[in-house]
């Protein structure tokens, strides 16, 4: 069942950049997703989506520096799920990102790297935006219109 | 909540690694451990029971892809059972299943093991 809407709605999480807090990061989104109308599943996917994101936030953004901060925000409005993760660690080039080609992958047994092809795969929308020196943001959309279908 | 642990057996030649609760980024590193043991001590061929596995992420998918060339070079194999529809459509996604064998239970890869030999 999806929740009617009339306003938007917003949450948000700041926690340590360190990995024992994804733990804490899953359960906040698939509660808020559940919440929202998602079914257990499709909750469930954006759970992993977000562990990947923040998951790269710690390793490549402060390089496992636990002395920093990531923000997670979910804007929920009647289409959309929206939810954007915020750090102030070291940044990238987005376009330089390349998904790997899973056959050629599995293939070559290679390691790492699967994050961004996951999140990409489960949610509706990936984007990025980098301001040098500032933060990076990423921001990842599920629509509720899938769940109609 | 549980965290994640893990606990083996060994049967004969066979080691079996029960894994329980989330293996993520912060987990990872503790399965992987294991799992280094385990070539350490020559035991190469491995069965890993997902029965009360929860929730993996890509940093628990990594860890086997960091083991198992190693251990096929070893004639050895990381064989997978008792995989939960969550999990499993995660390995799914990823075209897993056409790199591991997964099975209902350890019974079924301890008896595919007994038979290659």
């Amino acid at each position: 069942m999806i929740t009617l809407r009339k306003k938007r709605e917003t949450f948000q999480l700041k926690v340590p950049s360190e990995t024992k807090n994804l733990e804490i990061i899953r359960s906040f989104i698939y509660r808020t997703a559940i919440k929202a109308g998602f079914d257990s599943e499709c909750a469930s996917r954006i759970e992993l989506s977000v562990d990947e994101a923040c998951s790269n936030v710690i390793k490549h953004a402060y390089q496992m520096k636990t002395d920093n901060f990531i923000e997670i925000n979910i804007s929920i409005d009647k289409e959309k799920f929206v939810v954007t993760i915020i750090d102030q660690g070291k940044g990238f080039n987005p376009e330089k990102i390349e998904l790997p080609d899973m056959m050629e992958y599995l293939a070559e047994l290679r390691v790492g790297g699967l994050g961004i092809y996951l999140m990409k795969t489960l949610m509706d929308e990936v984007e990025y935006d980098i301001i040098p020196g500032k933060k990076n943001i990423v921001r990842m959309v599920k629509y509720f219109y899938a769940l109609e279908e | 909540m549980n965290g994640f642990e893990v606990k083996r057996k060994d049967l004969g030649d066979v080691s079996c690694l029960y894994i329980k609760g989330f293996l993520d980024a912060h987990t990872a590193p503790v399965f992987e451990e294991e799992l280094q043991k385990l070539v350490d001590e020559k035991r190469f061929k491995i069965v890993v029971n997902f029965k009360d596995l929860c929730y993996i992420s890509s940093a628990g998918l990594g860890v086997f892809m960091g083991f198992i060339e190693d251990i096929r070079e070893n004639k050895g194999d990381i064989k997978l059972t008792n995989m939960t529809p969550k999990v499993f459509k995660v390995f799914d996604l990823l075209g897993f299943p056409s790199l591991y064998e997964i099975y209902d239970n350890e019974e079924e890869a301890i008896k595919k093991y007994n038979l290659a030999e």
